[in-house]
């Protein structure tokens, strides 16, 4: 799946180097408070032209204030927000260039598909036989042409959500906002409309910021990630940046699933760090750079696929003070299919999570529970991680 | 449960109001019935029976003289058509000062609401002819609207409020706000705001939101609403003898004349069955809206 949607965005239709330069959203120290409760803390980000933006968090990271301030159903309590260079701070919604799929989608009931669909451009005051083509072309676009005198309560979950996409897309917006776009959808129909969103996206080239709380759906979707936490926005980065490289334990734990082992700096030079693991009853080497104090307590996540698993010892753990290796003992396998998981417990108890892919068929005698195992990895594949 | 418990519990409970419209309502409505198809005779009772005997053999007695005989004297028709309007303006005053009430019930906070809620309510605590009787001492010639108009110099001769067609909508106005302003509040307060959101996101300003969202989906509260003040407010009785012209009577004062002072019973139903048949194009109207609305399962 992730092959795919890397597919479809070199496909995408490449905006010159000043249309990319160019920040056609920019969130400028926005700040949101509801009473004492500080929903949005100052908040800085820049969105390209033409690019698909998510922000990604749990409930109550202020991810979805952030999206209405932008729409303008909400009023930063400071800071600005300018939408292709203009500030919009008294701007109401219904005179912004923006339009947006909400979450529950919004439909109004008492109109049919075509009404509903219609109804933006007719605010504009345009012509009838003008309404009816461009309804009648979104409509095509989101393939909902034969529904066009359905009334909402008749229609189905995905089928809705393609009219509130036709409905926010027909007045091309150069920017589209979307709530948790797929939330409401089942599994299978998620995936589908998630590459049809990214192609008409791309057909349209419409700037998108989507909001969503599911990792799956923010790395397929997004070609920048804003991971949101308490407020803030903690990283911001391609999903590869901020799965490989997250910037905080927040991060690493949020985005996909990580061993996260605690220690302290025994060692520092240009080519990485050494860590004593209590944890890990081990020394850990990480080859990369980063700031840190002699004796300071940091934290290395390592993921599950970047681990290894095998029945004999790693030559690093011939010699006497093994680093990057561990031995344990496997207490659970959960058989995925394509992969296995297995949960290694390590002598100070601490339960290491590893992925292995299921690639070939048959191998002779699988590791199995209760089997002691040596765990290596990388030096390459740690993360140091100081808050 | 036993099956057939159940079904029989499910028929003893449809059976108590089928029970209670039998007795009350239907039996009393084929007994004004029959008593508006006979004649006025000095008896008692004060009509002409249903079977004659003349000469040992039975025979129906039915007469049509009731009906036309509201036909050939103006009073009944001019009656007819003046407690029609008269609902008429009421229900729409009604509307037009519940509506924005109920709209503001609807968007304040809960506890806010509450309040309000209770507000609306409050005036059935009071005896609902203590409450028109009061409005005779506010708008009579030495009452307090006129009193305070003089003192203050608006005025140097005091107006003429009382027995006044205004003295009516008033009466009714005020006493019918709340059945407009409880439906309407229900179905204002189902209401998704986001809906508003979506309607402003689209480009439609406040107002253009307002009639295209809000107005067509409260169109089952509002006529739920307007019935609920329309029908009783045709029939209505207290309200115009107490504040009302004597020039020109309602409906339903006409009716307890017929009855009480001329003791023409038969005229008298007459006019009642017709006063019903008057209603129930609006009460249909009403029964198929709501299932319309059940229907669409909103």
């Amino acid at each position: 799946m992730n092959d795919m949607s890397a597919i479809a965005k070199t496909n995408a239709s490449a905006p010159t180097d000043a249309e990319r330069d160019s920040a056609y959203v920019r969130i400028a120290h926005v700040t949101k408070k509801f009473g004492d409760f500080v929903a949005v803390d100052e908040v800085s980000l820049d969105i390209r032209r033409g690019e698909i933006f998510c922000l990604l968090g749990g409930s109550g990271s202020g991810k979805t204030t952030l999206l209405r301030m932008l729409a303008g159903f909400e009023r930063p309590s400071a800071g600005t927000v300018y939408i292709d260079g203009v500030d919009m701070s008294t701007i109401p919604p219904y005179e912004r260039p923006v339009n947006m799929m909400f979450q529950s989608y919004a439909l109004f009931p008492h109109m049919s598909v075509e009404k509903n669909v219609a109804f933006g451009l007719e605010q504009e005051g345009q012509s009838r036989d003008a309404i009816q083509r461009q309804v009648g072309e979104i409509l095509d676009i989101v393939k909902m042409n034969g529904f066009a005198a359905r009334k909402p309560h008749q229609l189905s979950g995905g089928q809705r959500q393609r009219v509130a996409l036709a409905r926010a897309l027909v007045k091309r917006p150069k920017l589209l906002l979307l709530d948790e776009p797929l939330a409401a959808l089942d599994k299978k129909l998620r995936e589908h409309t998630q590459f049809e969103l990214l192609n008409i996206q791309q057909r349209l080239g419409v700037t998108f910021i989507v909001v969503t709380h599911d990792q799956e759906e923010a790395m397929t979707l997004g070609q920048r990630l804003g991971v949101m936490n308490h407020g803030r926005i903690v990283q911001v980065g391609t999903p590869s940046d901020i799965y490989e490289s997250p910037a905080t334990r927040f991060v690493a734990d949020f985005i996909g699933s990580v061993n996260m082992f605690e220690g302290r700096v025994s060692d520092e030079r240009t080519e990485g760090v050494r860590l004593e693991c209590d944890e890990l009853g081990a020394a850990l080497r990480a080859e990369r750079t980063v700031s840190c104090t002699l004796g300071a307590t940091v934290w290395a996540a390592i993921r599950p696929e970047k681990i290894n698993i095998s029945r004999r010892p790693p030559p690093s753990a011939d010699a006497g003070a093994p680093e990057n290796s561990v031995r344990g003992v496997v207490r659970e396998i959960a058989y995925m299919g394509d992969m296995s998981i297995y949960l290694v417990q390590l002598g100070s108890g601490k339960m290491v999570r590893v992925t292995l892919p299921n690639t070939t068929r048959g191998r002779e005698r699988p590791i199995a529970r209760e089997e002691t195992v040596w765990l290596s990895w990388h030096g390459s594949s740690p993360v140091v991680l100081t808050e | 449960m036993p099956r057939l418990t159940q079904s029989t519990g499910r028929r003893l409970i449809a059976g108590i109001p089928t029970l209670w419209l039998l007795l009350l309502f239907l039996i009393p409505f084929l007994i004004v019935f029959r008593i508006s198809l006979s004649e006025v005779r000095l008896a008692i009772p004060p009509y002409t029976p249903l079977i004659a005997w003349h000469h040992g053999k039975p025979s129906l007695e039915l007469h049509g003289s009731a009906y036309s005989f509201l036909f050939t004297d103006s009073l009944y028709v001019s009656s007819y058509l003046y407690s029609l309007k008269v609902a008429a303006v009421s229900t729409l005053c009604c509307l037009l000062i519940g509506y924005p009430m109920a709209y503001a019930i609807a968007h304040a906070r809960p506890a806010t609401r509450t309040v309000l809620l209770m507000l609306i309510v409050l005036p059935f605590w009071t005896s609902f002819l203590l409450r028109v009787y009061a409005w005779i001492g506010l708008l009579k010639n030495n009452g307090v609207i006129n009193n305070v108009l003089l003192y203050l110099g608006v005025i140097h001769q005091p107006l003429a409020l009382l027995q006044t067609d205004f003295a009516v909508y008033i009466g009714i106005v005020y006493s019918y706000l709340p059945f407009m302003i409880l439906p309407l509040y229900t179905n204002l307060e189902k209401h998704d705001p986001t809906l508003l959101e979506a309607a402003a996101d689209l480009g439609a300003r406040p107002l253009r939101a307002f009639l295209a969202i809000t107005l067509p989906q409260s169109l089952a509260g509002i006529l739920a609403g307007s019935l609920l003040v329309f029908i009783p407010a045709v029939g209505e009785y207290v309200i115009p003898t107490l504040l009302g012209r004597t020039d020109q009577l309602m409906i339903g004062r006409v009716l307890s004349d017929e009855f009480f002072e001329n003791r023409d019973w038969p005229v008298a139903s007459a006019v009642a069955i017709l006063a019903l048949l008057l209603l129930v194009v609006p009460i249909m109207l009403f029964q198929r809206l709501e299932r319309r609305e059940l229907e669409s399962g909103a």
